[in-house]
C-alpha cells in the first residue's frame, strides 16, 4: 500500500496539513472536539525536534504560541468553541503585534457549554469579530480531508504572508469523520516561509514599517535586532504611540492588508454553478449534503450548482454577487441561525431571493433537510 | 558594557511618577545583567501590563510587552522557542497574581528557567489605586474606600508551594542586595521568583497616609530583617528579605529536549 495513502480522522488530517506546512511549535489545552489534534502532535512534533507544550489553560496556549513564533517558529493551538472564547484577546494581540500563527476552532453546539460532542457551524461570527476593536480576520474551512489538508497548508501560507493569526473553522463532523487522505509528496503544496529582514547588523531596523508591497520583514528574538513588540498602538520601533496620525497609520494598515487582498486570499469550489437555476452556498461539513442534492437532482435536469466557500472571511462579496447574478433562487446550508446567510445577502443585492436550509438541534444536516427546503422555495422535486 | 547602553534613551521620558520604585528596580535589574556581562541580543524581557510591565518598553533587548497577566504564558512559548535565552519577566502584583495567578502557579509548577521578578507595591498603580491580592486586610484603596476586607497572600509562601526552584524577597531600599539577588535568580536554571517590595506614593501610600517616597522606603528597612534574624524570632511582623529557597530540581526545557531525542530514535 502507498505509504502516502491514510484512512484517518479531519483532526489527524489538520495534525498532517500542519506538520507538511512545517509546524515546528504547538501548544494546547484538551477541549472536545478539538482534542486529538493535541494528541497526535504530542507524538509528531518531538519526533520531528518540535515541541509540544499541554498549557494551564486555553489563554496560556494562545499566548505561548505566541511568544514561540517571535522566536522564528511556525506556530498553531487548537481548541473548540469556549476555548475559542478564552483566546480571544490573545488573538486580538497577535493581530496588533502581527505575529503570524494558526488557531484552529473545531466548532460544536453553543452558546457556553453548549453541545460538546455535537456538531454546529455557529462561530463564524466569533471568529471575524471576536476580539474586540476594529480589524481583519482570516478564516478558512474545508469538507473533506484532502481540502482540510490543502486548507491547512494554505493557512501556513497566508499567515505568513499577511503576518496575521489565521483562523482554521472546522466543524465536530470533519474533524472526527474518518475518510481518505492523500499526503502530497513534499514540494507539491509550495510553502510560504518566514520573511526575514535584511537589514544588517548595526542598522537601524523598523519591525513596523511596511515594504513597499505591504509585507513587514520580520526579525526573531536572539537575532541582531531588538525591537518592541506591544499590544498598544506603536510607531514604527515597535513603541508606544496615541499620536492620531500614528494610530490611524496602524489601524489602516491592519485592515487594509487583508481587505485589499480579498482576492488573493480568497479560496472556493464551484459545482455546476455556469447554468445554475439555483445556487447552494455551502462550506464545512454542511457543503457535504448540499454537495449531494446537487449531484442527485442534476440527472433530473433540475438546474442546481454549489458553491463552496473555503474562506469564510475577508467575505468573498463580489466572487458571490458575479456567481449568484443569474440565479433565481440563492439557498445557504449552514448549521446556525443564519450567519453566512447574513453576509450572502448583502453580497447578492436582492435579498428575496436568498433562503436558509439550517439546523441547529446538534444534529448534522441531511440532504433530506435540504431538500425539504427546495421544495418549498422551488415548489417541484421530492 | 555601560549601564547606559541597556536603556532606549530615545523613548525616554518614562511614564513613572516621582519616587515611584519601578525606576530603582529598573536599575537594579541592569546592574545585574551588566554584572554578569550579558550582550543584549541573549535576553528578552516579557511583561504584562501595569506601570512596572513598562520597564520592557525602556531597555534595549528584545522586548514584548503583552497582555494583563499573560506575560508568563508568553514567556513559556519564547522560551520553550529557543531555550539559549535569557527571559526575564518583570511584574507587577495584580499582573502577577490576581489575573496571572495561574500562569505564576504553573510556570513554577513547570520550573521552567524564566525570571520572574514581582514588584509588589500592594496597588493597581495604572488604573488609579485599586486595591490588589496583596494590599492586605485594613488597607484602604480607590476600591476600598470603607477597608479593604480581602486578606492577602504571602507571594514566596506561594512560589514555594507551586514548586519554584529559586524564590527570594528584597526591597527597593535595599537596592545592592536586590542587584545581588537578581543576579542569582538569572544564573538560576529553573523558575525562579524575586519579590520585591516598591513604593507607589501616589496611590497605595497616599490612601493608607504613609508619607512621601523616601517614608515609604523608611518603612521598607525598618519593617524587614533577613531571614532567620534574631529580630525576626522576636518580633514576627517583620517580613523576612533574602533566598528562601534555591534548590536544583530538573528544568523543563532540559526534560523536553530529552522527550525529543527519545522521540527521535523511535520514529
Ligand atoms: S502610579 Fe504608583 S506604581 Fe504607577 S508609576 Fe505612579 S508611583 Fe509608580
Amino acid at each position: 500500500m502507498d505509504k502516502n495513502i491514510r484512512f484517518i480522522q479531519g483532526n489527524e488530517v489538520c495534525v498532517e496539513g500542519a506538520l507538511y506546512a512545517g509546524l515546528d511549535f504547538f501548544a494546547g489545552y484538551p477541549i472536545t472536539p478539538s482534542t486529538e489534534i493535541a494528541e497526535h502532535l504530542s507524538s509528531r512534533l518531538p519526533r520531528k525536534g518540535g515541541k509540544f507544550i499541554q498549557m494551564e489553560d486555553e489563554i496560556a496556549s494562545m499566548c505561548a504560541i505566541i511568544g514561540a513564533s517571535l522566536t522564528g517558529k511556525k506556530v498553531m493551538t487548537a481548541t473548540s468553541g469556549p476555548g475559542f472564547s478564552l483566546k480571544q484577546e490573545a488573538l486580538g494581540y497577535a493581530i496588533m503585534t502581527e505575529i503570524p500563527c494558526v488557531i484552529v476552532n473545531v466548532q460544536r453546539g453553543g452558546p457556553s457549554t453548549g453541545l460538546p460532542t455535537s456538531v454546529a457551524q455557529g462561530d463564524v461570527m466569533q471568529a471575524r469579530w471576536g476580539t474586540h476593536g476594529d480589524h481583519a480576520m482570516i478564516v478558512l474551512t474545508a469538507s473533506n480531508h484532502q481540502d482540510v489538508f490543502a486548507i491547512t497548508v494554505e493557512a501556513f501560507n497566508l499567515a505568513e504572508t499577511y503576518r496575521t493569526p489565521v483562523v482554521l473553522l472546522f466543524d465536530e463532523v470533519v474533524g472526527h469523520m474518518r475518510e481518505k487522505l492523500v499526503i502530497p509528496e513534499p514540494g507539491v503544496i509550495p510553502l510560504v516561509e518566514r520573511l526575514h529582514t535584511s537589514v544588517k547588523d548595526g542598522v537601524d531596523y523598523h519591525p513596523y514599517l511596511p515594504r513597499e508591497d505591504g509585507r513587514l520583514p520580520m526579525s526573531d528574538f536572539g537575532g541582531v535586532h531588538r525591537y518592541n513588540v506591544t499590544g498598544l498602538f506603536h510607531d514604527m520601533w515597535g513603541f508606544p504611540s496615541s499620536k492620531p496620525e500614528i494610530v490611524q497609520g496602524l489601524h489602516r494598515h491592519l485592515v487594509d492588508k487583508i481587505r485589499n487582498n480579498v482576492n488573493q486570499i480568497m479560496r472556493y469550489k464551484e459545482y455546476y454553478l455556469d447554468d445554475a437555476e439555483c445556487v447552494l452556498i455551502s462550506y464545512g461539513s454542511s457543503a457535504r449534503s448540499a454537495l449531494h442534492v446537487v449531484e442527485q437532482r442534476r440527472p433530473r435536469g433540475e438546474r442546481l450548482g454549489l458553491l463552496e466557500l473555503q474562506t469564510l472571511w475577508p467575505f468573498p462579496y463580489q466572487m458571490i454577487k458575479d456567481k449568484c447574478k443569474h440565479a433565481k433562487y440563492v439557498l445557504v446550508v449552514e448549521m446556525n441561525a443564519g450567519q453566512v446567510l447574513r453576509a450572502v445577502k448583502r453580497a447578492v443585492g436582492d435579498p428575496e431571493r436568498v433562503f436558509l436550509a439550517n439546523r441547529v438541534d446538534g444534529v448534522f444536516i441531511t440532504p433530506t433537510d435540504i431538500r425539504n427546503i427546495l421544495r418549498i422555495i422551488m415548489g417541484k422535486g421530492a | 558594557m555601560a549601564i547606559k547602553d541597556y536603556i532606549r534613551e530615545r523613548f525616554f521620558p518614562h511614564l513613572w511618577c516621582p519616587g515611584c520604585g519601578h525606576g530603582i528596580v529598573m536599575n537594579g535589574m541592569l546592574h545585574a545583567i551588566e554584572k554578569l556581562g550579558m550582550s543584549r541580543n541573549e535576553i528578552v524581557m516579557v511583561s504584562g501590563i501595569g506601570c512596572s510591565s513598562r520597564i520592557s518598553c525602556y531597555v534595549d533587548f528584545h522586548t514584548l510587552h503583552t497582555i494583563h497577566g499573560r506575560a508568563l504564558a508568553f514567556a513559556t512559548g519564547v522560551k520553550l522557542g529557543l531555550p539559549e535565552l535569557n527571559v526575564i519577566v518583570p511584574m507587577g502584583d495584580g499582573d502577577a497574581l490576581a489575573i496571572g495567578g495561574n500562569h505564576f502557579i504553573h510556570a513554577a509548577r513547570r520550573n521552567i528557567d524564566i525570571t520572574a521578578i514581582v514588584m509588589n507595591n500592594r496597588v493597581y498603580g495604572m488604573t488609579g489605586g485599586q486595591f490588589s491580592p496583596l494590599s492586605g486586610y485594613g488597607t484602604k484603596a480607590t476600591t476600598a474606600p470603607y477597608k479593604n476586607i480581602d486578606h492577602d497572600f504571602d507571594i514566596a509562601q506561594l512560589a514555594m508551594a507551586a514548586g519554584a526552584s529559586f524564590v527570594a524577597r528584597t526591597t527597593a531600599y535595599h537596592v545592592k542586595q536586590m542587584t545581588d539577588i537578581i543576579r542569582k535568580a538569572i544564573l538560576h536554571e529553573g523558575f525562579s521568583v524575586v519579590e520585591i517590595l516598591t513604593q507607589c506614593p501616589t496611590y497605595f501610600g497616599r490612601k493608607n497616609k504613609l508619607g512621601d517616597a523616601a517614608e515609604m522606603m523608611e518603612w521598607f528597612k525598618d519593617f524587614t530583617t533577613p531571614i532567620g534574624s534574631k529580630a525576626k524570632k522576636e518580633n514576627d511582623d517583620l517580613i523576612e528579605r533574602g533566598i528562601f529557597v534555591q534548590k536544583e530540581i530538573p528544568e523543563y526545557c532540559e526534560e523536553y529536549d530529552k522527550i525529543i531525542e527519545h522521540a527521535m530514535k523511535g520514529s
